[in-house]
């Protein structure tokens, strides 16, 4: 099971970046089809949100991929 | 537990629910009412105003209530679980009731939007710092074997929030006259404004029955031990040990458990009105008859995580979600169209309506049929044209718009599909609480268990409505292509969640 654990972090790690890039992709393109202030802030907030969450991603998958998970804390004193 | 205990417990938890119902319900008024609100606010014909209510729609639902949840969580890890979301109360219900009593955009102008963009913004923030102070306030006074169970009653909040402002909605809708179309228009002028003014009230109640309590006896021992959090925001999210479990709640539970949510309450909502052509009344009806029936099994799925662990009760309602949704809006869909029923003539009406438009020789058409199916359906149809005066220009495409009251069989279907995601909804949400609560660490529970759950459920769930009706855009030949937003992220949740969650309860959070 950890083996899977750390291999599947790969993919989390790759999907980060392909997210972003579909996003930014798609945003682009419905900016283009109706380029009014609305959509640019729509999309805008989107991109920015976004952003953060596969930056999360790819870490997620860096600690998955670096057995981070392999084990998870029995209490509360292994998090802090 | 004793009486005492039992007796003190239901107490923290009723006036928890209470708020936090409150709320939702604050919250909710205003998406509900979005169409009446923008026209009292933000008139489209001014791209200005028109703007600020992008930016109120957008803004509080996925960038305040994350942030909400950062600012509310450090105060809550800092100062206290109990005067912090007693904080977020006052806020919220402040600025609802406040917005009631804007005056409109004829009346002061510019003024007006952005008044209520700025009090959608407060909304947002306090919705972002309540949640995980009621789930935390609730899970420090819960024994261990029933923390599930007693958590699960805050989470009954947020369905019961969105079945209230539904309520109250449709019965200000229909009430302001005996007339039902000048009850409508009444509403539509100053009547809306009633739901947000009693805002006050509940806030007030509610206020009164949070100051008795006192705070978690977890993080007062804390307190008085000198051992609370001095930077919870670095301790959360600085800290790697923390921060996976942040991470892992996240995308291996929250992300999921949003889309689910909003895909069985909301999306469900929006499909029957605007795919399946609804009637607003009865699309609504349907979902508050659905939501009654399930709302006991959050406390159902709840308690029964005390018994088999939170993480496969939740990746259960995931996997179901993806394996059935295209089945379930399918024969929503199949079920409100009258092909297999047959159309009764002497039932059926049509009549035309020619208005010559000033200043041309052309006329707008209006052709209004009503179609009685052998099934008890009424289909309503306003087909609006321009016919012109000269031979060479072709009639245009008529406008059509549909609206179809459904007969009792069908509507009874209908309930009990929406009432099959509902039981999704309930096993996704029900042990949650209790699963973010055993994660972190009482020091920094607020914090962390806050952030996660309001990208999962604000940003990923709320984003659903929005995802679903462009993919619907861009393949209008598919009515189901809206739902491979909720099924992707659902899914991706479920492959993180059955990898990386562990299934243990833990016995003590009193660390």
């Amino acid at each position: 099971m950890n083996l899977i654990k750390k291999w599947a972090g790969i993919i989390w790690m790759l999907a980060g970046p392909l997210t972003m890039y579909c996003l930014i992709r798609i945003a682009a393109s419905e900016i283009a089809l109706k380029p009014e202030l609305d959509t640019k802030i729509q999309w805008g907030v989107f991109v920015i949100i976004f952003l953060p969450i596969a930056l999360g991603l790819v870490i997620f998958g860096y600690y998955a991929f670096s057995g981070e998970y392999d084990h998870l804390p029995e209490n509360s004193d292994d998090l802090t | 537990m004793n009486q005492n205990d039992t007796n003190k417990i239901w107490r923290v938890i009723s006036a928890s629910s209470l708020g936090t119902l409150i709320e939702w319900y604050d919250f909710y008024i205003f998406g509900s009412l979005a169409t009446v609100i923008a026209g009292q606010f933000f008139p489209k014909t001014n791209p200005t105003a028109a703007l600020l209510s992008t930016l109120a729609t957008f803004a509080a639902g996925f960038i305040v209530r994350p942030f909400g949840a950062l600012v509310f969580g450090r105060l809550g890890d800092l100062i206290g679980r109990k005067y912090t979301f007693l904080l977020t109360l006052v806020l919220m219900g402040g600025s609802t009731f406040a917005i009631g009593c804007v005056p409109n955009y004829e009346t002061i102008g510019f003024a007006a939007p952005i008044i209520v963009l700025l009090l959608r913004l407060l909304q947002g923030l306090a919705l972002g710092g309540e949640y995980g102070g009621a789930a935390t306030y609730v899970a420090e006074h819960a024994p261990a074997n029933r923390r599930g169970y007693f958590t699960s009653w805050i989470q009954t909040t947020a369905t019961l929030g969105l079945f209230i402002s539904l309520g109250v909605i449709l019965m200000t809708r229909h009430f302001l006259d005996p007339d039902l179309n000048k009850s409508i228009a009444k509403f539509n002028d100053w009547g809306w404004r009633i739901p947000f003014l009693m805002s006050l009230l509940l806030v007030g109640v509610s206020i009164y029955i949070r100051l008795k309590m006192s705070e978690s006896p977890l993080f007062s021992k804390l307190k008085s031990e000198g051992k609370t959090s001095v930077n919870p925001l670095k301790e959360s999210f600085g800290h790697k040990a923390n921060l996976k479990m942040v991470l892992v709640a996240l995308f291996g539970a929250t992300m999921g458990q949003g889309v689910v949510w909003y895909t069985g309450q909301f999306y469900a909502q929006s499909f029957l009105e605007n795919v399946c052509k609804i009637d607003f009344d009865q699309s609504r009806t349907m979902l508050i008859w659905a939501i009654l029936f399930g709302t006991p099994l959050f406390v159902i799925f709840g308690s029964w995580s005390d018994k088999i662990g939170r993480k496969w009760i939740m990746l259960s309602g995931m996997l179901l979600a993806v394996v059935t949704y295209p089945y379930l809006f399918k024969r929503m869909l199949a079920i409100s169209k009258p092909d297999s029923s047959t159309l009764i003539a002497n039932k059926s009406s049509s009549d035309t309506v020619s208005t010559l438009i000033i200043g041309t020789a052309n006329h707008l058409r209006t052709i209004h049929s009503k179609m009685v199916y052998t099934s008890g359906m009424q289909v309503q149809q306003t087909a609006t044209d321009t016919v012109y005066n000269s031979t060479s220009l072709p009639t245009s495409k008529p406008v059509i718009k549909t609206s179809k009251l459904l007969g009792d069989t069908d509507y009874w279907q209908i309930v009990l599909l929406l009432f099959v995601m509902i039981v999704y909804v309930t096993m996704v949400y029900g042990p949650i609480a209790a699963f973010l609560v055993e994660l972190f660490p009482t020091k920094i529970r607020y914090t962390s268990m806050s952030l996660p759950y309001h990208i999962g459920n604000g940003v990923f769930g709320g984003l659903t409505p929005f995802v679903a009706t462009l993919l619907t855009t861009s393949f209008p030949n598919n009515p189901l292509a809206g739902l491979m937003y909720p099924m992707a992220v659902a899914l991706l949740c479920l492959l993180i969640g059955a990898l990386y969650i562990n299934n243990k309860i833990d016995e003590n959070v009193q660390d």
